[in-house]
């Protein structure tokens, strides 16, 4: 039996019963982004006058929903009907080795309210927007010692290994109070974790990102610091607010989120910029203001593309029934370019201002560290091409090599020269 | 103008404090208050708008 069903087959199919997600799909999730820095080509689009939710199927063929509107996303992400609970079983895993790790309790963002509010309420002090303002001079000075090193060194360098990944991977470590010193380490774990490839893979890189916290943790237990994971040692561990496994995996995920994510917006921010030439004279020129260009780019480049939930009951959206069991999945780079919400959505205009875009998510899961993130590449990416002006690829732009479309998005290696 | 800030809902995500800096910032724990000499303007809204669990009522 084939599964191959054109589009218009599927839209009878919907007028003539009522739509369900186990109905066959024909579009793929997730896809290979062609360019880093625009959605797949092969998702629907609402910009293109395709459905703001429709039906894609899973590697194992599993078919969900996609949300690709930008009022259904924010309507959906604030809906509890909706959960984000990795352990219950009809959770939609969208790669084969997130789907085969035994553990899946995944704390915080894993995790429905209130239990997750629990974990949320004990970090949000230590990611305020004063928080963020307070660690500037740090980061500034992490970006200069770095930025001083390429010229040192001289052209040409790769830009992730030199700058883009020990930007936030030095400020998330010193946030935290995790030594830098073993920054090799948990980068070649937070790299597996993310990307396996093999289920065995994320689950061994979890259990030797378990077993050094557990340590670190002992230490700091004897000899405490002034980091975050300290704090969280003395009020939440010490008093018994949380156990040792439960701070251990929030570590965990501190850490990996705290670097990987802005490391692939600085290297994926800088190569957008390089290929867009008006915009980054704009962005020299200063004009339209550090942070709109920054609010821009989040927007434009949704580099945490495909949000992943359960419906726990019945919802109706977009002209459409998810019923309770159903996989919904949320393309942010597909509801970032929504044309209802922002006109020309497939332009970089860094003074347009982005406004409530979900690069960041949205509801009770939106990024604990965007405050952190934005001061970083507010900060990053205009001292990267003031102190270097004459910054440009080194190699072809076709040549430079992105992540799949199963992780988080960015590039693996951006050769460059000056 | 009436600004209500359900502080039970609010997740600390700042975006208030962002948006309209004049009128929002967050307390030691991180959540969402009005500054005591607030003044509010057209940016109330879009902080209202931007709020990630809609905390924010206007009336």
């Amino acid at each position: 039996m084939t599964e191959t069903v054109t589009e218009t087959e599927t839209e009878t199919t919907a007028t003539e019963k009522t739509e369900t997600a186990t109905e066959t799909a024909t579009v793929s999730f997730p896809q290979d982004r062609t360019c880093p820095y625009h959605p797949p080509t092969g998702y629907p689009s609402t910009s293109r006058g395709q459905r703001s939710v429709s039906r894609v199927r899973l590697f194992d063929g599993r078919t969900v929903w996609l949300v690709t509107g930008h009022a259904e996303a924010r309507a959906l992400l604030v809906d509890p009907r909706l959960s984000s609970d990795r352990e219950n079983p009809a959770f939609p895993f969208f790669a084969r080795r997130l789907a085969a790790t035994t553990q899946r309790r995944v704390e915080l963002l894993g995790l429905d309210d209130p239990e997750h509010n629990v974990q949320r309420r004990m970090l949000i002090p230590s990611f305020t927007v004063r928080r963020a303002a307070a660690l500037r001079p740090g980061i500034q000075e992490v970006v200069d010692r770095l930025l001083d090193a390429m010229v040192a060194q001289g052209p040409p360098a790769e830009l992730v290994e030199a700058f883009a990944l020990p930007v936030p991977s030095m400020v998330i470590c010193a946030l935290l109070g995790v030594p830098y010193t073993d920054h090799e380490f948990f980068e070649a774990q937070s790299r597996k974790l993310l990307r396996g490839p093999a289920g065995s893979d994320v689950e061994a890189a979890r259990d030797a990102l378990s077993a050094y916290f557990r340590v670190l943790i002992e230490r700091k237990r004897r000899d405490p610091g002034e980091g975050l994971l300290d704090e969280l040692i003395a009020k939440q561990l010490e008093t018994g607010a949380v156990d040792l496994e439960e701070l251990v995996r929030l570590a965990q995920i501190l850490l990996v989120a705290g670097h990987e994510t802005t490391a692939n917006m600085i290297s994926l921010g800088t190569l957008t910029l390089l290929q867009h030439p008006d915009q980054l004279a704009r962005m020299r020129d200063g004009g339209d203001g550090v942070p709109a260009a920054v609010e821009e780019l989040l927007r434009f480049l949704s580099i945490a593309d495909g949000l992943s939930r359960v419906a726990v009951e019945d919802i109706e959206v977009g002209g459409v029934t998810l019923r309770a069991g159903d996989g919904v999945l949320l393309s942010t780079a597909v509801i970032n370019r929504d044309e209802a919400a922002y006109p020309s959505p497939d332009e970089l205009d860094l003074g347009r201002g982005a406004r409530n875009h979900v690069a960041f998510g949205f509801g009770i899961h939106q990024c604990l560290g965007q405050n952190l993130a934005r001061a970083e590449l507010e900060i990053a990416l205009p001292a990267l091409f003031a102190r270097l002006p004459g910054l440009r690829l080194a190699v072809p732009a076709e040549e430079v090599p992105f992540k799949p479309g199963d992780t988080v998005q960015g590039l693996i290696e951006l050769p460059v020269t000056w | 103008m009436r600004i209500d800030i359900d502080r039970d809902v609010c997740i600390g995500a700042g975006q208030c404090a962002l948006a309209a800096p004049k009128v929002f910032t967050q307390d030691d724990d991180g959540l969402s208050e009005l500054l005591a000499e607030a003044e509010p303007g057209p940016m109330v809204g879009e902080a209202a708008r931007a709020c990630p669990v809609q905390a924010i009522s206007i009336s």
